[in-house]
């Protein structure tokens, strides 16, 4: 009998509820294949999350109890989980891809000998082969990707992969396991987690969003993308690179990274749609993109498209807009 | 630092789907420019040496020179068409083969390439050769004991993280501000040493791969975007009749 593990996301001691898309992906995907599903939670007092994930409709949950895990680091957590997997001999692992999943899992995976396929959005059954599918070359393809050799497997699913809101519940019995992790072991010295100084402005109450990536070429071309801002009402925002290079400064950022916003419009310029942007925008009520590339991956979530050269359709949308203000 | 196509490029797919045809433009792999930016930056504090390294086939070479132009000291080429099929798990493998030798401190890579994105490789590599690591990291400083670290988390999250030395880092976009190459750089490159490891010499180090690409496809649209078509003054009327009375925000 084959069987699945989820390890659910547990940080200072707070469930990461991403992890629920995961357990929902595993839930179909061992309907589909008829196997056991069980899931796991790893930390110094996991037992709290243990009971919320045995809401769910899964077969048991282990609560990974290891002193050497209250503060998360990379050697502890692959240690624990290496000990753990060892013992119980899963078909396959699935986890979130969130920083701290990248951040273990590799040093897990390479620790047991395994392959990790990373931030994957989907799984088929290809014939008799379990493919995971994941975005390649920044998402403008999708590749089906399968595992050689030997078991355990493991994979890890983006963000949005799944819908965590359609978890099936259920009441799971519970099994506390100890783990010993040698705290000497442990190489990393995790201090404080902090946010920088407070931010200037907040992205988050805009009603109108005019958002501009790297399609906008030099610094000096952000203008237009404020001129029309202005027309509109908007806050300026914009993708990672348009920040990292200083043009706009960092409080403008939206995505993982960044700021999640949720305005009633935001209009994508120039931004190419990668999924770290994405999860910062996509739950904006209407999305319109302007990209002159008609296979740009931010059409997959626009509303409303435009294939152009924003430099030619900006300048008369701007004066579109004031005529219609003005009338 | 690896070869990537460019941002722009427009990419086909091999006969075999497996694969893009190789005819197109390529760059640096974005968050590798900034990695070997903080390198030169530490370097200049701390003194030392920077030496750049990639596998690839022989246009990868590209990469290296531009490192060099900007001030690396050395470079090390894995050079075989062979490395660009390998999976990340073989990729660490032959990196560790090929600086077998090496006394490095610090090994930088980017947190993830733009053509594979696994984000695997850097930790990969750290736990084959017994170092810590960090991923995502936004500043290192160096201390008594080893390095300080800041790692970015999710939502505008930072954590500090001490750690010993010798350490792999992931490097994120945005930890500093990239330096163009001079031409003087440029000229002194061509000096510069550049040691060739061919795919024979690491083969022995290397396992078959775990997970493959079986094939590859330009992803099916779920969503159904309203187009909006014609000259740029005719889009723009267009929009705005749309924000006026669908979106509502006029
Ligand atoms: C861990 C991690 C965290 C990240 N966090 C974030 C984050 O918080 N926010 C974020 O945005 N990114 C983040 N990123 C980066 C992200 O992966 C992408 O690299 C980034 O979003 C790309 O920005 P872009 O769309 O502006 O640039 P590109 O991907 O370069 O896209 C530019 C687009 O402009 C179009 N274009 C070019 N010229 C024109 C023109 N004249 N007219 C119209 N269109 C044009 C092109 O067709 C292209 O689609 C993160 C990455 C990682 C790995
Ligand atoms: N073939 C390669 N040549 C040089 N560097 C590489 C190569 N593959 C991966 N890397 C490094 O590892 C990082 C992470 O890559 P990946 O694990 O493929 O997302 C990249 O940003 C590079 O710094």
């Amino acid at each position: 009998m084959s069987n699945v593990l989820v390890v659910v996301e547990q940080r200072e001691g707070k469930l990461n509820r991403v992890s629920f898309e995961t357990l929902r992906g595993a839930q179909q995907l061992a309907a589909e294949m008829g196997w056991t599903l069980e899931a796991a939670v790893l930390g110094a007092n996991p037992a709290d999350i243990a009971a919320e994930i045995a809401k769910t409709k899964v077969a048991k949950v282990y609560a990974l109890s290891c002193a050497a895990c209250e503060h998360y680091t990379p050697d502890a957590y692959a240690a624990a989980l290496k000990q753990f997997i060892e013992s119980k001999k899963p078909t396959l692992v699935l986890m979130p891809h969130t920083y701290q999943v990248r951040d273990f899992a590799p040093k897990l995976t390479t620790a047991l000998n395994r392959t990790l396929i990373s931030d994957a959005v989907g799984y088929r059954q290809d014939g008799n082969k379990l493919v995971f599918v994941r975005q390649m070359f920044q998402g403008k393809f999708a590749a089906d990707v399968s595992f050689a050799g030997e078991a355990p497997y493991f994979a890890t699913f983006q963000a949005g992969a799944f819908r965590g809101d359609q978890v099936e519940t259920g009441s799971a019995p519970v099994e506390a396991v100890t783990l010993n992790v040698d705290a000497s072991s442990i190489r990393n010295k995790p201090l404080e987690i902090f946010k920088e100084a407070k931010q200037a402005v907040d992205l988050t109450q805009a009603e109108v969003i005019v958002s501009v990536g790297r399609g906008i070429k030099e610094q000096k071309n952000i203008e237009i993308v404020q001129k029309l801002a202005e027309a509109l009402g908007a806050e300026v925002a914009a993708s990672r690179p348009i920040c990292d290079s200083g043009w706009l400064p960092m409080d403008r950022q939206v995505g993982s990274s960044g700021q999640t916003v949720a305005p009633k419009l935001y209009l994508a310029l120039g931004i190419s749609g990668a999924i770290q942007h994405i999860v910062g925008m996509k739950g904006s009520r209407s999305i319109i993109a302007i990209n002159k590339d008609a296979e740009a991956p931010i059409f997959e979530i626009a509303d409303i498209g435009i294939v152009g050269n924003l430099f030619e359709i900006v300048p008369p949308l701007i004066e579109e807009i004031k005529k219609a203000k003005g009338a | 630092m690896k070869q990537v196509p460019q941002k722009d490029a427009p990419l086909k797919l091999n006969e075999s789907a497996t694969w893009i045809r190789d005819d197109v433009s390529y760059e640096v792999n974005e968050p590798d420019a900034y990695a070997l930016e903080e390198a030169l930056r530490q370097k200049e504090k701390h003194g030392g040496e920077v030496v750049v390294i990639t596998a690839g086939p022989a246009r990868a070479q590209t990469v290296l020179r531009e490192g060099l132009a900007k001030g690396a000291d050395r470079a090390i080429h894995l050079e075989d068409n062979g490395f660009v099929g390998l999976d990340a798990f073989n990729t660490a493998k032959a990196f560790a083969a090929a600086i077998k030798d090496e006394q490095f401190d610090l090994i930088f890579t980017g947190l993830q390439s733009d053509d594979y994105g696994y984000a695997q490789t850097g930790v990969i590599l750290a736990q084959i050769l017994g170092w810590p690591h960090a991923t995502i990291i936004m500043h290192i400083d160096k201390t008594d004991a080893g390095i300080k670290v800041k790692r970015e988390l999710e939502a505008g999250f930072f954590q500090n993280v001490d750690m010993p030395l010798p350490a792999v880092l992931t490097i994120q976009s945005g930890i500093n501000k990239l330096r163009y190459a001079t031409l003087i750089g440029i000229k002194q490159a061509k000096n510069k040493p550049l040691r060739k490891v061919t795919m024979d010499e690491v083969k022995s180090s290397l396992g078959d791969n775990m997970q493959k690409i079986e094939k590859l496809y330009i992803p099916q649209k779920t969503k159904k975007t309203e187009m909006l078509e014609g000259p740029p003054a005719e889009v723009a009327k267009k929009l705005v009749e749309k924000l006026k009375n669908e979106v509502r925000v006029l």
